[in-house]
């Protein structure tokens, strides 16, 4: 048994010594990048495939990508442990967040010179004050998007039409606590940074009074939903609405008059990063404006540098959409960081959202009624088995 | 001593894998997330979510039912075939199992939807399309779909075992189809009912991606609770709170059922 089990020892130790002696010899690293679903453009339409152009330029250099669904569950990923990510791509807010709660790496700004590319508005922004930790990948708007075949013109322009009956069963909501309470918080003219308890309540009951409207709380799904006319609502963010008019032209999009939250999402590295250096030549890749701009022209999503810019189609670098002029855009307001009690009052409430239940008297009596049905029939069982016994024995004595 | 050596990866596996991860959900259940002190707390909150459990617990109950009425009939029908009918049908039933369970009720959601193939068949011959997903109606469907082959290979199994002399027997002493059938064929089946509703119960009540793709926000189940607290509220205390109480809840379930099982059992020497 002993000699067993050292042997065995010896061969998981084997094994994984292997990689790491053969990763010394050829002195390549891989570097796991965590990012968004659909935001990079992977060479599908004949666009620009960043992460092989990028093994290419830096042969030395392998990329292990994944990819997350909401700031909430990359969030989750990292505090869990047990992952290590050399590069992630989170939103403002959550930048502030995991700055605050140190999960951050300053950045060796001396290994990315093509910083200087991105324009000045775009530095030093609230969530990253000195703009140690971060440097922005791109921007964007929060906005309506809604199908012109079913949708009546005259109810468009405010957050109003996701609660409108008119179109119940034919809604998507956003699937993640900050952008839903977002929109249910402009909608009632609060900030949508407020902590209050009351206000968010309130938020939360508005929320609620949409659920039987909605048909799903979705994220990355909504492309699929949208583009086959499943769904004839959703509010997204706009850089998506421009892949989406793509596969249905039939789709629309606006900026609700309330006001509507404006993001940057930022490339940053995690604490626990094994390859820093690595990670910091992709990020000035990702920067280079030839790069920068083929690489958004996919997207959609607006560039936070003009030197790419410059370089872009022009009819998406003047896209309303893209680039909205600054009278809509005094409209958006960006996401700050709640306290660690504002946010759990707010999971909380959106758990309570998505989780609450009308129907509950009724799922009560039937499942009593299920449960006296069950008791009534094992009582019967024993008692018919009782009687057949008493039955054959009865005839035995005759007998 | 040789035999009690067998059993040894077998004990290092159970501790390691089930037993050691139960305690862990023990305890995170009973403490607090953010200064890790014993708290009851977590079970407290799970009365908000009542409602939640009985729906699920109710829907797999008829799942689990409708898998019964379909699948007696054709594990009794596969039973009384020709042997090489038999393994054809056996594997017509197995075959479905070797297809992801998630693309199979992704196929469901393609099949259901507003746009999808059946209302789009029926919109093109001029009919009105029906609303076949996101209702209660749904989630049962892709529970019956899913969970169907764990009740049929039970019962085609126990059926199979059964004697048929117990059957001529039966006929001699002047039964008649339907007696031989309830006083013979069902009572010896039981076992096979029984481990085919535990098959079927179990994974539907826990299940959380069946009602994510087929039912509406309206008709969430305890598995997307359960999965919501870890994956997007982070919360894994209450998680693993709420997953205490649902198998506190499948061992109270599955011990109703067993109680049947155990009483017959004895009218089968009897028989």
């Amino acid at each position: 048994m002993k000699r067993l089990l050292s042997l065995l020892l010896i061969a998981i130790l084997l094994v994984n010594a292997l990689p790491a002696a053969v990763f010394a010899a050829e002195e390549t690293v891989t570097i796991n990048i965590y990012n968004w679903g659909q935001y990079i453009s992977d060479g599908t339409d004949d666009c620009i495939d960043v992460i092989s152009e990028f093994e290419a330029a830096y042969p030395n250099i392998k990329v292990n990508y994944m990819t997350f669904d909401s700031n909430e569950s990359m969030y989750t990923k990292l505090k869990a442990g047990g992952s290590t990510f050399d590069i992630i791509i989170p939103s403002d807010y959550m930048v502030q967040k995991l700055i605050e709660e140190d999960m951050l790496e300053q950045l060796d700004f001396s290994n990315i010179p093509n910083f200087e590319y991105i324009d000045d508005s775009f530095k030093n922004l609230a969530y990253d004050p000195e703009n140690l930790y971060s440097v922005p990948y791109t921007w964007g708007c929060v906005g309506v998007i809604y199908n012109t075949k079913y949708v009546d013109p005259e109810d468009i322009g405010s957050w109003d039409l996701l609660w409108n009956a008119k179109y119940a069963g034919k809604i998507l909501m956003f699937d993640n606590p900050r952008d839903a309470f977002a929109i249910a918080e402009a909608k009632l003219g609060y900030s949508i940074n407020t902590e209050d308890s009351t206000l968010l309540t309130l938020a939360a009951n508005e929320l609620r009074a949409q659920k039987p409207l909605v048909q799903a709380y979705v994220m990355d799904q909504i492309f699929d939903k949208m583009e086959r006319g499943e769904a004839w609502i959703a509010p997204y963010y706009a850089g998506d609405y421009l892949l989406m008019v793509e596969e249905n032209p039939d789709l629309a999009f606006y900026f609700p008059e309330e006001g509507f939250n404006r993001f940057v999402d930022a490339i940053c590295v995690p604490k626990g990063a094994e390859h820093k250096d690595a990670a910091e030549a992709f990020i000035n890749f990702l920067l280079d404006p030839e790069i920068c701009a083929q690489n958004l022209e996919y997207l959609g999503y607006s560039a936070p540098s003009s030197a790419a810019k410059e370089l872009m189609d022009p009819e998406l670098a003047d896209n309303p959409i893209a680039y909205p002029d600054e009278e809509t855009l005094a409209n958006g307001s960006f996401f700050s960081a709640l306290s660690q009690r504002g946010t759990q009052e707010m999971d909380s409430l959106w758990t309570m959202v998505k989780t609450a239940d009308t129907a509950t008297t009724v799922y009560l009596i039937m499942t009593i009624a299920a449960i006296a049905l069950v008791v009534f029939l094992w009582i019967f069982f024993k008692v018919r088995k009782r009687k057949r016994k008493a039955r054959r024995c009865a005839k035995w004595k005759t007998a | 001593m040789k035999r009690k050596w067998l059993s040894g990866p077998y004990v290092l596996w159970m501790v390691l894998f089930t037993l050691i991860p139960l305690g862990v959900v023990l305890y995170f259940a009973l403490t607090d997330a953010a200064t890790g002190k014993f708290t009851l707390s977590n079970l407290a909150k799970i009365a908000d979510y009542w409602p939640i459990f009985l729906r699920s617990i109710w829907l797999s109950i008829i799942a689990t039912l409708i898998c019964l009425l379909i699948g007696y009939p054709v594990a009794y029908f596969i039973a009384h075939c020709k042997p090489t009918t038999q393994r054809l049908l056996q594997m017509m039933i197995m075959l479905p199992m070797c297809i992801s369970f998630l693309l199979r009720t992704l196929a469901w959601v393609a099949l259901l939807d507003d746009t999808g193939i059946i209302n789009n068949f029926l919109t093109s011959i001029g009919l009105s399309p029906l609303p076949l997903i996101r209702n209660n109606g749904a989630v049962i469907l892709g529970m019956v779909y899913n969970y169907l082959p764990y009740m049929i290979l039970p019962l085609f199994t126990v059926l199979m075992k059964i004697d048929p002399r117990l059957i001529e027997a039966a006929e001699d002493l002047g039964c008649n189809s339907r007696q031989v059938f309830s006083r013979v064929i069902l009572p010896l089946s039981v076992p096979g009912i029984v481990s085919g509703i535990t098959m079927v119960f179990v994974p539907a009540v826990s299940t959380f991606y069946i009602s994510q793709k087929l039912g509406s926000p309206g008709t969430i189940l305890i598995g997307d609770v359960i999965e919501s607290q870890f994956k997007a509220a982070y919360n894994p205390n209450f998680g693993a709170a709420l997953s205490l109480v649902l198998m506190v809840l499948i061992f109270v379930c599955v011990g109703v059922m067993n109680r049947f099982t155990n009483d017959d059992e004895e009218s089968m020497v009897t028989l």
